[in-house]
Protein backbone atom coordinates (compact mmCIF):
# COMPACT_ATOMS: atom_id res chain seq x y z
CA UNK A 1 0.00 0.00 0.00
CA UNK A 2 2.61 2.17 1.04
CA UNK A 3 4.65 1.50 -1.83
CA UNK A 4 1.84 2.15 -4.49
CA UNK A 5 1.43 5.42 -2.89
CA UNK A 6 5.46 6.55 -3.19
CA UNK A 7 4.92 5.56 -7.15
CA UNK A 8 1.73 7.25 -7.69
CA UNK A 9 3.65 10.49 -6.23
CA UNK A 10 6.80 9.96 -8.31
CA UNK A 11 4.86 9.48 -11.77
CA UNK A 12 2.98 12.72 -10.75
CA UNK A 13 5.80 14.83 -10.22
CA UNK A 14 7.55 13.61 -13.37
CA UNK A 15 4.36 14.53 -15.31
CA UNK A 16 4.30 17.87 -13.41
CA UNK A 17 7.69 19.09 -14.44
CA UNK A 18 9.32 17.23 -17.43
CA UNK A 19 13.00 17.44 -15.69
CA UNK A 20 12.93 16.81 -12.40
CA UNK A 21 16.16 18.76 -11.11
CA UNK A 22 15.18 21.64 -13.75
CA UNK A 23 15.14 24.51 -11.13
CA UNK A 24 12.02 26.48 -11.52
CA UNK A 25 12.64 30.27 -12.61
CA UNK A 26 11.61 31.70 -9.41
CA UNK A 27 14.15 30.11 -8.26
CA UNK A 28 17.19 31.12 -10.48
CA UNK A 29 20.36 32.35 -8.55
CA UNK A 30 21.66 35.37 -10.51
CA UNK A 31 24.95 36.43 -8.51
CA UNK A 32 25.66 39.93 -10.98
CA UNK A 33 23.60 38.36 -13.71
CA UNK A 34 25.48 35.03 -13.75
CA UNK A 35 23.96 31.79 -13.31
CA UNK A 36 26.56 29.43 -12.28
CA UNK A 37 24.94 26.04 -12.73
CA UNK A 38 22.82 24.39 -15.61
CA UNK A 39 19.35 24.74 -15.18
CA UNK A 40 18.46 20.98 -15.97
CA UNK A 41 21.80 19.50 -14.28
CA UNK A 42 22.22 18.68 -18.26
CA UNK A 43 24.20 19.53 -20.93
CA UNK A 44 22.93 21.62 -23.52
CA UNK A 45 22.04 20.34 -27.48
CA UNK A 46 23.77 23.10 -29.47
CA UNK A 47 21.74 22.38 -32.63
CA UNK A 48 18.31 22.55 -30.94
CA UNK A 49 19.63 26.08 -29.62
CA UNK A 50 19.76 26.92 -33.27
CA UNK A 51 16.82 25.88 -33.68
CA UNK A 52 15.10 27.37 -30.65
CA UNK A 53 16.78 30.91 -31.77
CA UNK A 54 15.96 31.02 -35.38
CA UNK A 55 11.95 29.98 -34.51
CA UNK A 56 9.62 32.89 -34.25
CA UNK A 57 7.21 31.03 -31.56
CA UNK A 58 10.23 30.11 -29.41
CA UNK A 59 13.06 32.39 -28.98
CA UNK A 60 13.34 34.27 -31.78
CA UNK A 61 16.33 35.62 -31.15
CA UNK A 62 17.04 36.74 -34.92
CA UNK A 63 14.46 38.95 -34.62
CA UNK A 64 16.93 41.12 -32.59
CA UNK A 65 19.96 39.73 -33.39
CA UNK A 66 22.20 38.90 -36.43
CA UNK A 67 24.39 36.08 -36.14
CA UNK A 68 26.78 35.36 -39.09
CA UNK A 69 27.61 31.95 -38.40
CA UNK A 70 23.84 31.18 -39.44
CA UNK A 71 24.30 32.56 -42.90
CA UNK A 72 20.55 30.99 -43.60
CA UNK A 73 18.04 33.04 -41.53
CA UNK A 74 15.96 34.83 -43.55
CA UNK A 75 15.72 38.64 -42.54
CA UNK A 76 17.17 39.04 -39.11
CA UNK A 77 16.71 42.10 -37.31
CA UNK A 78 19.56 44.39 -36.08
CA UNK A 79 17.86 46.13 -33.12
CA UNK A 80 20.34 44.42 -30.63
CA UNK A 81 24.57 43.84 -31.36
CA UNK A 82 25.53 40.88 -33.59
CA UNK A 83 25.73 37.95 -31.38
CA UNK A 84 29.38 36.93 -33.05
CA UNK A 85 32.41 36.52 -30.83
CA UNK A 86 29.86 36.54 -27.54
CA UNK A 87 31.70 33.62 -26.51
CA UNK A 88 34.80 35.67 -26.73
CA UNK A 89 33.39 38.37 -24.38
CA UNK A 90 31.17 36.10 -21.86
CA UNK A 91 31.25 33.35 -19.51
CA UNK A 92 28.89 30.48 -19.79
CA UNK A 93 27.30 31.61 -16.36
CA UNK A 94 27.12 34.92 -17.95
CA UNK A 95 25.41 34.35 -21.09
CA UNK A 96 23.04 31.70 -18.85
CA UNK A 97 22.47 34.61 -17.06
CA UNK A 98 21.68 36.83 -20.13
CA UNK A 99 19.17 34.62 -21.64
CA UNK A 100 17.30 33.71 -18.56
CA UNK A 101 16.83 37.16 -17.80
CA UNK A 102 19.04 39.76 -19.75
CA UNK A 103 17.63 42.56 -17.30
CA UNK A 104 19.89 41.19 -14.60
CA UNK A 105 22.41 42.23 -16.52
CA UNK A 106 21.65 44.65 -18.66
CA UNK A 107 19.53 47.10 -16.24
CA UNK A 108 16.21 47.83 -18.42
CA UNK A 109 17.30 45.86 -21.02
CA UNK A 110 15.19 45.64 -24.06
CA UNK A 111 15.95 41.95 -24.70
CA UNK A 112 12.83 39.84 -23.09
CA UNK A 113 13.36 37.51 -19.63
CA UNK A 114 12.90 33.82 -21.42
CA UNK A 115 12.80 32.14 -17.80
CA UNK A 116 10.65 34.32 -16.15
CA UNK A 117 7.08 33.72 -15.01
CA UNK A 118 6.18 36.61 -12.04
CA UNK A 119 6.03 40.42 -12.39
CA UNK A 120 4.44 41.24 -15.55
CA UNK A 121 1.89 43.83 -16.24
CA UNK A 122 -0.92 42.07 -18.27
CA UNK A 123 0.72 39.01 -19.21
CA UNK A 124 -1.00 36.86 -21.79
CA UNK A 125 -1.00 33.22 -23.22
CA UNK A 126 1.53 33.39 -26.01
CA UNK A 127 0.29 35.72 -28.77
CA UNK A 128 -3.13 34.91 -28.23
CA UNK A 129 -3.72 38.69 -27.03
CA UNK A 130 -6.09 36.95 -24.25
CA UNK A 131 -5.27 36.09 -20.38
CA UNK A 132 -3.49 32.91 -19.75
CA UNK A 133 -5.21 30.44 -18.57
CA UNK A 134 -3.52 28.71 -15.33
CA UNK A 135 0.09 29.25 -14.46
CA UNK A 136 2.32 31.24 -17.01
CA UNK A 137 5.04 28.94 -18.50
CA UNK A 138 8.36 30.83 -19.04
CA UNK A 139 8.84 31.84 -22.39
CA UNK A 140 11.75 28.90 -23.02
CA UNK A 141 11.98 25.97 -21.24
CA UNK A 142 14.99 25.34 -18.60
CA UNK A 143 16.48 22.83 -21.08
CA UNK A 144 15.76 25.56 -23.85
CA UNK A 145 17.71 27.76 -22.38
CA UNK A 146 20.73 25.38 -21.80
CA UNK A 147 20.72 24.33 -25.82
CA UNK A 148 20.67 28.13 -26.52
CA UNK A 149 23.67 28.59 -24.41
CA UNK A 150 25.38 26.03 -25.85
CA UNK A 151 25.23 27.04 -29.24
CA UNK A 152 26.02 30.80 -27.90
CA UNK A 153 29.66 29.18 -26.47
CA UNK A 154 30.51 28.09 -29.91
CA UNK A 155 29.69 31.36 -31.27
CA UNK A 156 33.96 32.05 -31.49
CA UNK A 157 35.29 35.35 -33.12
CA UNK B 1 33.20 47.17 -14.52
CA UNK B 2 34.88 44.52 -16.91
CA UNK B 3 31.26 43.91 -18.06
CA UNK B 4 30.01 47.23 -18.57
CA UNK B 5 33.23 48.26 -20.82
CA UNK B 6 32.55 44.73 -22.76
CA UNK B 7 28.89 45.50 -23.63
CA UNK B 8 29.65 49.29 -24.42
CA UNK B 9 31.98 48.24 -27.07
CA UNK B 10 29.54 45.71 -28.15
CA UNK B 11 27.04 48.10 -27.93
CA UNK B 12 28.64 50.62 -30.25
CA UNK B 13 29.64 47.64 -32.86
CA UNK B 14 26.33 46.83 -33.17
CA UNK B 15 24.84 50.21 -33.66
CA UNK B 16 27.22 51.78 -35.97
CA UNK B 17 26.72 48.05 -37.88
CA UNK B 18 22.63 48.41 -37.77
CA UNK B 19 22.96 51.86 -38.56
CA UNK B 20 24.45 50.74 -41.86
CA UNK B 21 22.23 48.21 -43.04
CA UNK B 22 18.86 50.33 -41.37
CA UNK B 23 17.28 52.07 -44.20
CA UNK B 24 15.87 54.97 -41.85
CA UNK B 25 12.71 56.72 -43.40
CA UNK B 26 13.37 57.15 -47.02
CA UNK B 27 13.23 60.91 -48.61
CA UNK B 28 10.59 60.66 -50.89
CA UNK B 29 7.13 62.96 -51.14
CA UNK B 30 3.89 62.05 -51.09
CA UNK B 31 1.18 63.74 -54.07
CA UNK B 32 -1.95 61.79 -54.26
CA UNK B 33 -3.68 62.02 -57.49
CA UNK B 34 -7.16 62.11 -56.98
CA UNK B 35 -10.17 62.52 -58.89
CA UNK B 36 -10.54 66.00 -58.91
CA UNK B 37 -6.84 67.12 -58.87
CA UNK B 38 -3.97 66.34 -56.95
CA UNK B 39 -3.45 66.64 -53.13
CA UNK B 40 0.02 67.44 -51.25
CA UNK B 41 0.86 65.63 -48.40
CA UNK B 42 3.00 66.58 -45.48
CA UNK B 43 4.66 63.39 -44.49
CA UNK B 44 7.48 64.85 -42.39
CA UNK B 45 7.25 67.61 -39.94
CA UNK B 46 8.44 68.91 -37.29
CA UNK B 47 8.03 67.49 -33.78
CA UNK B 48 5.18 68.77 -31.88
CA UNK B 49 7.30 70.55 -28.52
CA UNK B 50 6.64 67.68 -25.81
CA UNK B 51 8.39 65.40 -28.03
CA UNK B 52 11.48 67.35 -28.59
CA UNK B 53 13.36 65.62 -26.24
CA UNK B 54 12.71 62.29 -28.14
CA UNK B 55 13.03 63.55 -32.03
CA UNK B 56 13.12 66.58 -33.98
CA UNK B 57 11.40 65.51 -37.07
CA UNK B 58 8.21 63.33 -37.64
CA UNK B 59 7.34 61.11 -40.17
CA UNK B 60 4.32 59.47 -41.56
CA UNK B 61 4.43 55.73 -41.67
CA UNK B 62 4.16 55.72 -45.14
CA UNK B 63 8.71 56.85 -45.16
CA UNK B 64 8.88 52.99 -44.32
CA UNK B 65 7.49 51.29 -46.61
CA UNK B 66 8.71 49.61 -49.53
CA UNK B 67 8.18 51.72 -52.89
CA UNK B 68 6.19 49.30 -54.06
CA UNK B 69 3.55 50.17 -51.33
CA UNK B 70 4.44 53.64 -51.31
CA UNK B 71 3.23 54.00 -54.76
CA UNK B 72 -0.01 52.47 -54.12
CA UNK B 73 -1.23 55.66 -51.73
CA UNK B 74 0.00 58.22 -54.75
CA UNK B 75 -2.68 57.52 -56.69
CA UNK B 76 -7.04 57.04 -55.69
CA UNK B 77 -7.35 54.37 -58.90
CA UNK B 78 -4.57 52.10 -57.31
CA UNK B 79 -5.50 52.29 -53.45
CA UNK B 80 -7.37 49.46 -52.79
CA UNK B 81 -8.94 51.80 -49.51
CA UNK B 82 -10.73 53.56 -52.17
CA UNK B 83 -13.05 50.56 -52.31
CA UNK B 84 -14.36 50.83 -48.90
CA UNK B 85 -14.71 54.75 -49.02
CA UNK B 86 -17.31 54.02 -51.82
CA UNK B 87 -19.18 51.67 -49.72
CA UNK B 88 -18.71 54.25 -47.06
CA UNK B 89 -20.70 56.23 -49.29
CA UNK B 90 -23.24 53.95 -50.16
CA UNK B 91 -24.26 53.71 -46.31
CA UNK B 92 -24.37 57.20 -46.11
CA UNK B 93 -26.77 57.39 -48.38
CA UNK B 94 -29.02 54.47 -47.36
CA UNK B 95 -31.90 55.07 -45.17
CA UNK B 96 -30.98 52.36 -42.94
CA UNK B 97 -32.72 54.40 -39.68
CA UNK B 98 -35.41 52.70 -37.81
CA UNK B 99 -37.12 55.14 -39.15
CA UNK B 100 -35.94 56.14 -42.24
CA UNK B 101 -33.26 58.00 -41.39
CA UNK B 102 -29.95 58.08 -43.23
CA UNK B 103 -26.60 60.02 -42.80
CA UNK B 104 -26.98 62.31 -46.11
CA UNK B 105 -30.72 63.72 -44.27
CA UNK B 106 -28.94 65.10 -41.42
CA UNK B 107 -25.76 66.25 -42.57
CA UNK B 108 -26.04 66.52 -46.27
CA UNK B 109 -22.97 65.03 -48.01
CA UNK B 110 -19.58 63.67 -46.43
CA UNK B 111 -18.19 67.28 -47.04
CA UNK B 112 -20.32 68.79 -43.73
CA UNK B 113 -17.17 66.18 -41.61
CA UNK B 114 -14.27 67.95 -43.23
CA UNK B 115 -11.83 68.63 -40.26
CA UNK B 116 -13.11 66.00 -38.00
CA UNK B 117 -10.65 63.10 -38.33
CA UNK B 118 -8.19 65.99 -37.71
CA UNK B 119 -9.33 66.99 -34.66
CA UNK B 120 -10.18 63.61 -33.10
CA UNK B 121 -9.62 61.66 -30.36
CA UNK B 122 -11.05 64.96 -28.89
CA UNK B 123 -13.23 65.70 -25.28
CA UNK B 124 -16.54 66.82 -26.50
CA UNK B 125 -17.55 70.15 -25.22
CA UNK B 126 -20.60 69.41 -24.11
CA UNK B 127 -21.00 65.98 -22.77
CA UNK B 128 -17.49 66.04 -21.34
CA UNK B 129 -16.39 62.96 -23.26
CA UNK B 130 -13.44 61.95 -25.18
CA UNK B 131 -15.10 60.65 -28.45
CA UNK B 132 -13.13 59.22 -30.65
CA UNK B 133 -14.80 59.41 -35.02
CA UNK B 134 -16.16 56.08 -34.22
CA UNK B 135 -18.11 57.52 -31.16
CA UNK B 136 -19.12 60.31 -33.19
CA UNK B 137 -20.79 57.29 -35.61
CA UNK B 138 -21.82 55.23 -32.86
CA UNK B 139 -23.79 57.88 -31.19
CA UNK B 140 -25.51 58.71 -34.43
CA UNK B 141 -26.24 54.91 -35.22
CA UNK B 142 -27.77 54.54 -31.51
CA UNK B 143 -29.26 58.12 -30.27
CA UNK B 144 -30.24 58.74 -33.94
CA UNK B 145 -30.78 56.36 -36.09
CA UNK B 146 -32.86 53.81 -33.02
CA UNK B 147 -30.11 51.27 -34.17
CA UNK B 148 -28.33 48.78 -32.70
CA UNK B 149 -24.61 49.66 -31.61
CA UNK B 150 -22.49 48.66 -35.09
CA UNK B 151 -19.40 46.36 -33.94
CA UNK B 152 -16.59 48.64 -33.32
CA UNK B 153 -14.27 46.80 -36.03
CA UNK B 154 -16.89 45.62 -38.84
CA UNK B 155 -17.33 46.36 -42.01
CA UNK B 156 -20.26 49.54 -41.49
CA UNK B 157 -18.06 50.80 -38.85
CA UNK B 158 -14.84 50.81 -40.84
CA UNK B 159 -16.35 51.64 -44.37
CA UNK B 160 -17.71 54.64 -42.40
CA UNK B 161 -14.40 55.55 -40.48
CA UNK B 162 -12.46 55.62 -44.17
CA UNK B 163 -15.11 58.03 -45.74
CA UNK B 164 -15.02 60.49 -43.04
CA UNK B 165 -11.24 60.44 -42.75
CA UNK B 166 -11.15 61.04 -46.23
CA UNK B 167 -12.92 64.51 -45.96
CA UNK B 168 -10.17 65.79 -43.58
CA UNK B 169 -6.89 64.44 -46.14
CA UNK B 170 -4.43 66.94 -46.34
CA UNK B 171 -5.57 68.90 -43.77
CA UNK B 172 -3.00 68.80 -40.30
CA UNK B 173 -3.27 66.67 -37.77
CA UNK B 174 -4.81 69.15 -34.64
CA UNK B 175 -4.97 67.23 -31.75
CA UNK B 176 -5.85 69.51 -28.48
CA UNK B 177 -3.30 68.07 -25.35
CA UNK B 178 -4.62 71.00 -22.68
CA UNK B 179 -7.65 71.92 -21.27
CA UNK B 180 -10.08 69.18 -20.86
CA UNK B 181 -8.16 66.80 -22.95
CA UNK B 182 -5.09 66.88 -20.52
CA UNK B 183 -6.13 64.10 -18.41
CA UNK B 184 -6.13 61.57 -21.36
CA UNK B 185 -3.58 62.63 -22.98
CA UNK B 186 -1.93 62.08 -19.78
CA UNK B 187 -3.45 58.16 -19.04
CA UNK B 188 -2.42 57.75 -23.21
CA UNK B 189 1.05 59.03 -22.09
CA UNK B 190 1.46 56.68 -19.30
CA UNK B 191 0.27 53.38 -21.39
CA UNK B 192 2.62 54.46 -24.25
CA UNK B 193 5.43 53.86 -21.61
CA UNK B 194 4.36 50.77 -19.92
CA UNK B 195 6.14 47.72 -20.87
CA UNK B 196 3.53 45.27 -21.37
CA UNK B 197 3.36 41.44 -21.55
CA UNK B 198 5.30 38.89 -21.09
CA UNK B 199 7.97 40.30 -23.31
CA UNK B 200 7.80 43.19 -21.30
CA UNK B 201 7.75 46.11 -24.26
CA UNK B 202 5.99 49.13 -24.17
CA UNK B 203 4.86 51.23 -27.49
CA UNK B 204 8.05 53.69 -27.05
CA UNK B 205 10.41 50.89 -26.64
CA UNK B 206 9.46 49.75 -30.59
CA UNK B 207 8.77 53.26 -32.04
CA UNK B 208 10.72 55.73 -29.81
CA UNK B 209 13.87 53.59 -28.82
CA UNK B 210 14.10 51.54 -32.24
CA UNK B 211 12.66 53.52 -35.08
CA UNK B 212 14.10 52.77 -38.37
CA UNK B 213 15.20 49.57 -37.33
CA UNK B 214 14.20 46.27 -38.37
CA UNK B 215 12.60 44.01 -36.00
CA UNK B 216 13.16 40.80 -37.83
CA UNK B 217 11.37 41.71 -41.72
CA UNK B 218 9.77 44.37 -40.36
CA UNK B 219 10.51 48.40 -40.64
CA UNK B 220 9.84 49.84 -37.62
CA UNK B 221 8.22 53.30 -37.89
CA UNK B 222 7.25 55.57 -35.24
CA UNK B 223 3.95 54.16 -34.79
CA UNK B 224 2.22 57.26 -36.30
CA UNK B 225 -1.84 57.28 -36.84
CA UNK B 226 -2.34 60.35 -39.20
CA UNK B 227 -2.78 57.20 -42.11
CA UNK B 228 -5.52 55.67 -40.14
CA UNK B 229 -7.36 53.98 -41.07
CA UNK B 230 -5.21 52.33 -43.43
CA UNK B 231 -5.94 49.86 -45.90
CA UNK B 232 -2.91 46.95 -44.77
CA UNK B 233 -2.23 44.68 -47.47
CA UNK B 234 -1.27 41.85 -45.12
CA UNK B 235 -4.87 41.94 -43.85
CA UNK B 236 -6.18 42.69 -47.27
CA UNK B 237 -8.53 44.87 -45.28
CA UNK B 238 -9.12 48.89 -43.88
CA UNK B 239 -7.62 48.59 -39.95
CA UNK B 240 -8.73 51.35 -38.01
CA UNK B 241 -5.70 52.58 -35.10
CA UNK B 242 -7.20 50.96 -32.30
CA UNK B 243 -7.22 47.40 -33.87
CA UNK B 244 -3.36 48.72 -34.54
CA UNK B 245 -3.15 48.55 -31.37
CA UNK B 246 -4.48 45.49 -30.40
CA UNK B 247 -1.72 43.89 -32.91
CA UNK B 248 0.94 45.63 -31.52
CA UNK B 249 0.01 44.81 -27.91
CA UNK B 250 -0.67 41.04 -28.49
CA UNK B 251 2.56 40.68 -30.00
CA UNK B 252 4.41 41.55 -26.63
CA UNK B 253 2.36 38.54 -24.98
CA UNK B 254 0.08 40.38 -23.13
CA UNK B 255 -3.80 40.63 -22.77
CA UNK B 256 -5.01 43.41 -24.78
CA UNK B 257 -7.44 46.43 -24.29
CA UNK B 258 -10.41 45.63 -26.43
CA UNK B 259 -11.24 48.83 -29.03
CA UNK B 260 -13.19 51.48 -27.61
CA UNK B 261 -12.36 50.70 -24.44
CA UNK B 262 -11.19 53.99 -21.97
CA UNK B 263 -7.07 52.63 -22.33
CA UNK B 264 -7.41 52.66 -26.02
CA UNK B 265 -9.63 55.46 -26.56
CA UNK B 266 -6.64 57.39 -24.37
CA UNK B 267 -4.00 55.87 -25.77
CA UNK B 268 -5.38 56.94 -29.07
CA UNK B 269 -5.43 60.68 -28.24
CA UNK B 270 -2.11 60.61 -26.87
CA UNK B 271 -0.33 58.43 -30.29
CA UNK B 272 -2.84 61.20 -32.12
CA UNK B 273 -1.27 64.29 -30.61
CA UNK B 274 2.41 63.05 -31.37
CA UNK B 275 1.92 63.41 -35.24
CA UNK B 276 0.39 67.00 -34.79
CA UNK B 277 1.46 68.76 -37.86
CA UNK B 278 1.06 66.04 -40.12
CA UNK B 279 -1.27 65.78 -42.93
CA UNK B 280 -4.32 63.20 -42.33
CA UNK B 281 -3.55 60.42 -45.34
CA UNK B 282 -7.76 59.50 -45.19
CA UNK B 283 -6.91 56.40 -46.03
CA UNK B 284 -3.45 54.92 -46.52
CA UNK B 285 -1.74 52.24 -47.44
CA UNK B 286 0.53 50.10 -45.26
CA UNK B 287 1.62 46.32 -45.52
C1 LIG C 1 13.58 42.21 -28.62
C2 LIG C 1 14.99 42.22 -28.78
C3 LIG C 1 15.85 41.05 -28.37
C4 LIG C 1 15.61 39.69 -28.46
C5 LIG C 1 14.36 38.99 -29.02
C6 LIG C 1 16.77 39.02 -27.98
N1 LIG C 1 17.70 39.94 -27.58
FE1 LIG C 1 19.60 39.55 -26.88
N2 LIG C 1 19.94 41.55 -26.64
C7 LIG C 1 19.06 42.56 -26.97
C8 LIG C 1 19.69 43.84 -26.66
C9 LIG C 1 19.05 45.20 -26.91
C10 LIG C 1 20.97 43.56 -26.14
C11 LIG C 1 22.05 44.55 -25.67
C12 LIG C 1 22.04 44.72 -24.19
C13 LIG C 1 21.15 45.87 -23.81
O1 LIG C 1 21.46 47.00 -24.19
O2 LIG C 1 20.16 45.68 -23.14
C14 LIG C 1 21.09 42.12 -26.13
C15 LIG C 1 22.24 41.44 -25.71
C16 LIG C 1 22.43 40.08 -25.82
C17 LIG C 1 23.68 39.39 -25.51
C18 LIG C 1 24.99 40.07 -25.11
C19 LIG C 1 25.64 40.45 -26.43
C20 LIG C 1 27.00 41.06 -26.32
O3 LIG C 1 27.76 40.90 -27.26
O4 LIG C 1 27.30 41.70 -25.33
C21 LIG C 1 23.47 38.06 -25.75
C22 LIG C 1 24.47 36.94 -25.59
C23 LIG C 1 22.11 37.92 -26.21
N3 LIG C 1 21.52 39.15 -26.24
C24 LIG C 1 21.51 36.71 -26.57
C25 LIG C 1 20.18 36.55 -26.97
C26 LIG C 1 19.54 35.28 -27.20
C27 LIG C 1 20.25 33.95 -27.10
C28 LIG C 1 18.25 35.54 -27.52
C29 LIG C 1 17.09 34.59 -27.77
C30 LIG C 1 16.93 33.44 -26.93
C31 LIG C 1 18.09 36.96 -27.56
N4 LIG C 1 19.29 37.55 -27.20
C32 LIG C 1 16.92 37.64 -27.90
C33 LIG C 1 17.81 42.41 -27.53
C34 LIG C 1 17.18 41.19 -27.80
C1 LIG D 1 7.44 44.43 -30.35
C2 LIG D 1 7.50 45.67 -31.04
C3 LIG D 1 6.31 46.61 -31.02
C4 LIG D 1 5.65 47.14 -29.93
C5 LIG D 1 5.94 46.92 -28.47
C6 LIG D 1 4.62 48.00 -30.48
N1 LIG D 1 4.63 47.98 -31.83
FE1 LIG D 1 3.50 49.12 -33.09
N2 LIG D 1 4.35 48.19 -34.71
C7 LIG D 1 5.35 47.23 -34.65
C8 LIG D 1 5.69 46.81 -35.99
C9 LIG D 1 6.75 45.77 -36.35
C10 LIG D 1 4.86 47.54 -36.86
C11 LIG D 1 4.84 47.47 -38.40
C12 LIG D 1 5.91 48.36 -38.94
C13 LIG D 1 5.70 49.82 -38.57
O1 LIG D 1 4.88 50.49 -39.19
O2 LIG D 1 6.33 50.28 -37.60
C14 LIG D 1 4.04 48.41 -36.03
C15 LIG D 1 3.11 49.31 -36.51
C16 LIG D 1 2.39 50.20 -35.73
C17 LIG D 1 1.48 51.19 -36.25
C18 LIG D 1 1.18 51.42 -37.73
C19 LIG D 1 1.99 52.54 -38.30
C20 LIG D 1 1.72 52.74 -39.77
O3 LIG D 1 1.97 53.83 -40.27
O4 LIG D 1 1.26 51.81 -40.43
C21 LIG D 1 0.97 51.87 -35.18
C22 LIG D 1 -0.03 53.00 -35.23
C23 LIG D 1 1.56 51.29 -33.99
N3 LIG D 1 2.42 50.28 -34.37
C24 LIG D 1 1.29 51.71 -32.70
C25 LIG D 1 1.76 51.06 -31.56
C26 LIG D 1 1.32 51.37 -30.21
C27 LIG D 1 0.36 52.47 -29.85
C28 LIG D 1 1.96 50.50 -29.37
C29 LIG D 1 1.79 50.28 -27.91
C30 LIG D 1 0.48 50.03 -27.43
C31 LIG D 1 2.84 49.69 -30.20
N4 LIG D 1 2.67 50.05 -31.50
C32 LIG D 1 3.72 48.73 -29.70
C33 LIG D 1 5.97 46.76 -33.51
C34 LIG D 1 5.64 47.11 -32.21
Amino acid sequence: MKRKLCLVVAVGASLATPALTEVAPSEVYFAEGKVETSLTGMQGDAANGVKVMTTAGLGNCVACHTIAALPDVQFPGDIAPPLDGVADRWTEAELRGIVANAKMTFEGSFMPAFYKTEGFIRPGGGYTGKAPEGDLPPILTGQEIEDVVAFLLTLKE
Amino acid sequence: MHRTATSLIALTFGAALAGAVAADPVEDTLVIEAEDGTVEMVTTAPAPDFLKAVTDTIYSGWHYREAETRDLERDDFDNPGMVYVDRGLDLWNSAIGKGGESCAGCHEGPESMAGLRAVTPRVDEKTGALMTVENYIDACVTERMGLESWNWTGNEMKDMLALISMQSRGMAVDIAIDGAAAPFWEEGKELYYTRFGQLEMSCANCHEDNQGKYIRADHLSQGQINGFPTYRLKDAGIVSAQQRFVGCVRDTRAETFKPNSDEFKALELFVASRGNGLSVEGVSVRH
